[in-house]
């Protein structure tokens, strides 16, 4: 999934600064599993807007609406009457949703609520960890199912740098270093064979922005 | 036989020759005087100096014009590249001006992730690996290629080393890591400082059982300990540098630290000899490249060969 996390409430108090009909909309898919802005979070959101709103002596009508989907023209069309009736959308999807409205509805200012920050998954309750960059070319058959790419702060696909202390990162020693795990794994699996292969130079230009597929 | 680059420090390595050589951090500025002091210490008793390339992340001037002033100084350097800071582009050109600057030992390194460094907010490039960098200048040398396959006018004469940790756990796999490195082309090799013999000469061992001492020049890392604070900083902050307590409580227990940091590393050249495939020594002496002098000559091993 997409994760992502709700700005700091100054920021988005400064970014709705100048609107006085706010339309709150959560996302009802990845930011709504990693409790960024689901239903939940929009109305958490509006209660907050609207008590700052009273303590600054200010007017805001704040909307509350969850789509199920804010990254598909389809589940946009239910709000559209809201919208229209709006000075500005606090659009709590990811970077994919805020730029969805912003397309479908031209005419109204669109503000990113959320920080989208990565894919990935929570690992236990509260911690959700990066898991895959989208690098477009995959390896993950060629190192014990753990990526690199996305789990190396440098992305390094030859193996562990010199830097690692007790199978721990250099950059954050609370962090495993994602080749100790690749070892560790293919050692489970019996396959340290596939270490001793080097891995040629990737191919970025399959990450080269902006990407789209047809089919 | 036939030389690949040509340099000092090939042509002491082929003779046989216990190799030393040291480490030469550049400038925090623009002044050419910081490294030319440090190269004219260095001269008579290293075979090769290496320029380190924004070590620890933090920006010095760089590997290449410093190697260039120490080019001038009649000494061999070993330009370090970390591929942190340069994509694939950058670092085949700045190969090809170093070359031109008679710049030809070039060492290929990961670098400290530039979350460590003095400008954490910075985008780090890791285009390519130090793997894959061995492997590209290699090609270039070699096949008179450049990494995308277009010919290359002219020889890139270059003598590739890479290093190795041999400390961080799991144990076996650094000596793969090695292997890789050899099989990618690296003709010579710098090891993270060794404080702990032991341990070094069992991962030399494994590098013997391999063969791999026959198919590259091993140069043992050495880093002499000026005070408790700094061996207890090493051991705790530096990256991928393993101090084992003993050396913490013996430097501890001693009346000058300075005088038993040296003799520790003295000690350590001594046992370093006798491992079997070790070919040399390389002196890292972090803001203390005034003692190398001292140490080579007290290791008996001056003065450095003519070849």
């Amino acid at each position: 999934m997409i994760v992502g996390k709700q700005k700091p409430l100054p920021e988005i108090r400064e970014m709705i600064a100048d609107y006085g009909n706010i339309l709150i909309l959560g996302c009802g898919t990845c930011a709504t599993v990693c409790f960024a802005g689901g239903e939940r979070e929009v109305d958490i959101l509006a209660s907050s807007l609207g008590i700052a709103a009273k303590l600054e002596g200010k007017e805001r009508v704040t909307t509350k609406h969850t789509v199920k989907r804010q990254c598909e023209w389809e589940f946009l069309d239910e709000i559209e009457e809201k919208v229209k009736q709006a000075d500005a959308v606090l659009s709590l999807g990811c970077g994919v949703g805020v730029q969805a409205i912003a397309e479908r509805f031209p005419e109204i200012p669109v503000l990113p609520g959320l920080d989208t920050l990565f894919m990935g998954m929570p690992v236990e309750e509260g911690v959700w960890v990066e898991r895959c960059v989208g690098c477009g070319n995959c390896i993950l058959n060629q190192t014990g199912g753990i990526c690199p790419i996305a789990r190396c702060p440098k992305g390094l696909i030859n193996g562990p740098c010199g830097g690692y202390r007790d199978g721990k990162c250099e950059v954050d020693p609370t962090r495993d270093c994602a080749w100790v795990l690749i070892y560790e794994r293919l050692k489970k699996m019996g396959r340290l064979d596939m270490l001793h292969t080097s891995q040629p130079l990737k191919d970025y230009s399959k990450m080269g922005h902006p990407r789209s597929i047809t089919r | 036989m036939t030389m690949k680059a040509g340099t000092n420090l090939e042509k002491v390595l082929e003779s046989g020759a216990f190799a030393v050589t040291a480490e030469a951090g550049p400038a925090k500025g623009a002044v050419t005087s910081v490294i030319e002091r440090k190269g004219e210490m260095l001269k008579p008793c290293c075979d090769a100096v290496n320029v380190t390339d924004n070590q620890s992340a933090v920006v010095r001037m760089s590997s290449w014009s410093s190697c260039v002033l120490l080019k001038r100084l009649g000494l061999d350097p070993v330009m370090q590249i970390v591929v942190r800071d340069r994509n694939r582009l950058a670092i085949q050109s700045d190969v090809l001006g170093a070359v031109a600057m008679g710049i030809q030992n070039i060492l290929c390194l990961s670098g400290d992730h530039q979350a460590i460094g003095n400008h954490p907010d910075a985008k780090g490039v890791y285009d390519i690996d130090s793997i894959q960098l061995i492997q590209m200048l290699k090609g270039m040398r070699d096949e008179k290629k450049f990494q995308c396959g277009e010919e290359i006018s002219g020889e890139v004469p270059i003598f590739i080393g890479a290093a190795a940790n041999p400390f961080a756990a799991p144990f076996e796999y650094r000596v793969l890591r090695l292997a890789k490195k050899v099989k990618a082309g690296a003709d010579f090799i710098q090891t993270q400082a060794i404080f702990d013999v032991a341990k070094f000469a069992k991962w030399m061992e494994m590098v013997r059982d391999r063969g791999l001492d026959k198919q590259t020049h091993i140069l043992a890392g050495l880093v002499p300990i000026k005070s408790v604070g700094m061996a207890r900083y090493m051991k705790d902050y530096v990256s991928g540098v393993y101090v084992p307590d003993e050396v913490v409580t013996r430097l501890e227990g001693a009346k000058n630290a300075k005088e038993e940091g040296i003799k520790i590393c003295l000690e350590t050249i001594e046992q370093l000899k006798e491992i079997q495939g070790v070919h040399g020594i390389h002196i890292m002496a972090v803001a203390w490249e005034e003692m190398v002098p001292h140490i080579v000559e007290q290791a008996k091993l001056l003065p450095r060969p003519v070849v």
